[in-house]
């Protein structure tokens, strides 16, 4: 029987730049990267040196601290190049990929008549456990720890965004193939969020709990189905996972190969071409998107929580929408004034953009102002819907008070929760970045 | 449009960083900041922003407050002709009004922002806008014939001792505007208080009885004014507090803008109105009461400032109470003290100023309870699934 999760706070964006349904094969990378920083708190150690061959899957980098959480490459080819930064940090590991991709043999595995120890093992040993996020903290999941349940969403809240209809359409049965998979990692139950409207094919996908969501974003978001479901309490743990790379898991136990195809979504109102390319996690930006405006930024990811990538710089490893948007480098004179400006969107009552709820905006990238500090109250609640009291959990991190953070959730938010709040808040604070840097906080000294 | 905007970039050149005027950086960027919005995009978090900023949200508050203002200017010329047995011409009254109000604004502005923007400067931070709202109110809550030196120490007082002092903008524990009045009601009493003050001219001319509806309720007088009149506003006070429509004007922006909580104002008057049938009641009960506690409670909330305090100054998001639940809970205290005030003890015939400024103090202790609600919440849950586990 599914489970309804239905929120009535939080912010539904309507922006213009959807992409149209349609999916294409995108042009061959020449060369794919893969960054730590993508995998948050990993300290990378490396396997192979520069100029190494290298077969898709097999291992490029591992964690320091936990070597069973291994990173492998997405395609066969040689490895081009170790781009570090100071202190000798490996920012960028480059791979130079084959015409015709080789890929390293796994054998087959049907999930569901093997042990779960056996299935653990093949996860993290052949490299997909780093798909794997863990909550609290929204790190890497760890092999050792057995979550109690694992949270798949399959409805994307936040505006501009890949639709995993689309994304799935075609991957159904090794999506079905690696939730049977997911399913033997976990004592609990498997959870898999769809939207409540769609007659979805997702609906019918066996061995999970579905979860109905309705509401605004971030009904769609993780931490908010963890929260209606089984809110997580200290020193338990949950792990996440995005559905494509469900279906990647499912495609590697039934082919023995890993496929690290990735459909990305080409949105926003920059962009010329707005439609879905599959291509190779990690690959270059532009091998999909050729055609945009100048002077925009191109974002891995959506507008809200993504991150600024380069023309010539490569997709980020779990991102599966490549977003481009104008920048906003432009003065707005008096655009201070109440009701002025209403083509900007705005959740205040102090811009008539409330007037027009099915108005689509075209958004840029002008912070509308400048930092201030925390006056305004209430407005953060506004788009909180979890029982989370926003402010005083920011005010706890900037503090950095480890008793505060923890008594009012830390543990049950990851920086992507607290998005809307960067949009939304009126003194312009840095949300996202206050929360991770409080989780970083949480990790160093309770771990 | 661009030629502006080139030749501020000509003005800004020195302050750029890394020029010999950097450290006055902020004072340019704030005159800047008022012509155009910046050009400054998202470097981290969410790549796209709301249109709203606090120097909008602060303008709102201050177009909320024009109405009151004009009133205010018009009502003191008229307070003053007319006492004086004259019947004076709309325009008469309002430019006598604005030639005591507009200097006295002037000063509070002058003054405040000097010390606003010394302090964004020492503090190399941005002057933050909320002076523009407490720079206007300090004014509109005084009476009419304080001497402008008073003004300027009174904003000195409260900018530095209740704002600056505590960290700056967001941080004060009192609302910086009534922390200016308080100051100047305790410092010069015979300035503040008393019946030869509320009137433009009263100390001066003998035949103007400036005496405020409270005061004489207060000395056990009779008040010769009707409710239309104190709803309306043609009564003395001071300067801007005085017109209830003009304030529920000012009070229907605010609340629809979302920039005033509706739950703060309607806690207060339903605290206030409660207090009022209880004080009325006591005749009843067997208990005579005074002037004050016979003073029907509609009375009560339309006149002594109840209104303006309420929806101007209990409203300051940063010194009320900051949880969905405590803003009910600090509304209410505010209602109820400020007509408990007001009646035991007719030194203090208006009541409101004091009980914000409590409650002001108070907000935080009452949030910590709203707080340990969540937290209480979050540890139940844990305990039943420690003992489920278990």
């Amino acid at each position: 029987m599914p489970i309804d999760v239905k929120i009535k706070k939080g912010l539904k964006l309507n922006l213009k730049g959807e992409p149209e349904n349609s999916i294409e094969q995108a042009q061959k990378s020449k060369t794919v990267a893969l960054r730590p920083s993508n995998f948050h708190s990993l300290v990378p150690k490396m396997v192979i040196k520069e100029g190494a061959k290298i077969k898709a899957g097999e291992e490029v980098f591992f964690s320091k601290y936990s070597d069973k959480t291994r990173v492998v490459s997405p395609v066969s080819g040689t490895l081009k190049e170790i781009k570090r930064g100071a202190k000798r940090k490996i920012l960028e590991v480059v791979i130079e990929a084959d015409t015709e991709i080789e890929y390293k043999d796994f054998g087959t595995m049907d999930p569901l008549k093997s042990d779960s120890s056996e299935v653990k093992h093949r996860i993290f040993s052949t490299g997909l456990g780093v798909f794997l996020n863990q909550r609290p903290y929204s790190i890497p999941a760890n092999a050792e720890d057995t979550p109690k349940a694992i949270y798949i969403s399959a409805y994307n809240t936040a505006p501009l965004t890949a639709s995993f209809e689309v994304v799935l359409k075609d991957k159904i049965e090794f999506f079905q193939n690696g939730i049977n998979a997911l399913t033997k990692l976990t004592g609990g139950k498997v959870y898999l969020g769809v939207d409540k409207q769609a007659a979805s094919f997702l609906k019918d996908i066996d061995n999970v709990e579905v979860l109905n969501i309705s509401g605004p974003h971030p009904a769609g978001n993780v931490g908010t189905l963890i929260h209606e479901t089984e809110p997580l309490n200290r020193g338990e743990k949950v792990w996440t996972i995005n559905p494509e790379d469900v279906a990647i898991i499912g495609e590697q136990f039934k082919t023995g190969k890993y496929n690290a195809e990735r459909t990305v979504a080409i949105t926003g109102t920059a962009a010329k071409h707005k439609k879905y390319f599959k291509t190779i996690i990690g690959s270059e930006v532009s091998s999909i998107l050729k055609d945009y405006e100048d002077n925009s930024r191109i974002i891995s990811g959506d507008v809200l929580t993504g991150e600024k990538v380069e023309g010539d710089g490569y997709l980020n490893f779990f991102s599966n929408t490549l977003t481009v948007i104008p920048e906003g480098d432009k003065h707005r004179m008096f655009g201070w004034l109440p009701f002025k400006d209403n083509d900007i969107h705005s959740a205040s009552k102090t811009s008539l953009a409330w007037l027009f709820p099915n108005k689509k905006y075209e958004v840029n990238t002008n912070l509308n102002g400048e930092e201030r500090a925390l006056v305004v109250t209430g407005e953060m609640e506004e788009v909180m819907p979890l029982d989370i009291l926003p402010m005083q959990l920011i005010k706890a991190c900037m503090a950095g008070d480890i008793e505060k953070m923890e008594n009012l959730g830390i543990y049950e938010v990851a920086p992507e929760d607290f998005a809307l709040v960067d949009y939304t808040n009126t003194s312009k604070i840095e949300a996202q970045e206050i929360i991770r840097n409080g989780l970083d906080i949480m990790i160093t000294e309770v771990g | 449009m661009n030629w502006i905007r080139q030749k501020i970039d000509q003005i800004k050149e020195p302050f750029e960083p890394g020029n010999k005027l950097e450290k006055y950086r902020p004072a340019i960027n704030a005159l800047d900041t008022f012509l155009f919005v910046p050009d400054h995009t998202t470097k981290k978090g969410s790549h796209i922003r709301d249109a709203v900023d606090l120097k909008r949200t602060m303008i709102t508050v201050v177009l909320a407050l024009v109405p009151a203002l004009l009133f205010g200017m018009w009502n003191t010329g008229y307070q003053h002709y007319t006492q004086l047995g004259e019947n004076p011409a709309i325009l008469d009254a309002f430019l006598h009004g604005a030639y005591k109000i507009v200097p006295m604004i002037v000063v509070s502005y002058a003054v405040g922002l000097g010390l606003e923007f010394a302090f964004a400067i020492m503090r190399g931070h941005e002057v933050n806008e909320g002076y523009l709202v407490t720079g206007l109110l300090i004014p509109m809550i005084m009476p009419v014939d304080i001497p402008l030196w008073m003004v300027a120490l009174s904003v000195i007082f409260a900018v530095l001792i209740g704002k600056e002092a505590f960290g700056g903008t967001g941080m004060n524990i009192l609302n910086p505007a009534l922390t200016a009045r308080a100051f100047a009601y305790f410092a010069y009493p015979t300035y503040m208080s008393g019946n030869k003050v509320w009137v433009s001219e009263a100390s001066n001319i003998d035949t103007i009885s400036g005496e405020t509806i409270l005061g004489s309720v207060a000395a056990n007088k009779e008040v010769t004014y009707t409710a239309a009149e104190m709803f309306t506003g043609v009564i003395p006070g001071s300067i801007a507090e005085t017109s209830v429509i003009c304030i529920i004007a000012g009070a229907l922006l605010l609340v629809l803008t979302k920039v005033a909580d509706w739950r703060i104002i309607l806690s207060g008057v339903l605290g206030a109105a409660a207090m009022g049938l209880l004080l009325n009641a006591l005749p009843s009960f067997g208990i005579e009461g005074n002037g004050m506690t016979n003073f029907a409670w509609y009375n009560h909330l339309i006149v002594g400032g109840f209104a303006f305090g309420i929806v101007f100054m209990a409203t300051d998001p940063v010194s009320a109470a900051q949880t969905m639940k405590g803003k009910w809970i600090y509304g209410a205290l505010i209602g109820l003290i400020a007509i408990l005030i007001r009646t035991l003890n007719p030194a203090y015939p208006e009541g409101i100023m004091l009980a914000i400024l409590l409650l002001n103090v108070f907000a935080p202790t009452i949030d910590h309870y709203v707080i340990q609600g969540n937290i209480k919440r979050r540890q139940k849950r844990l305990s039943a699934k420690t003992v489920k586990t278990a």
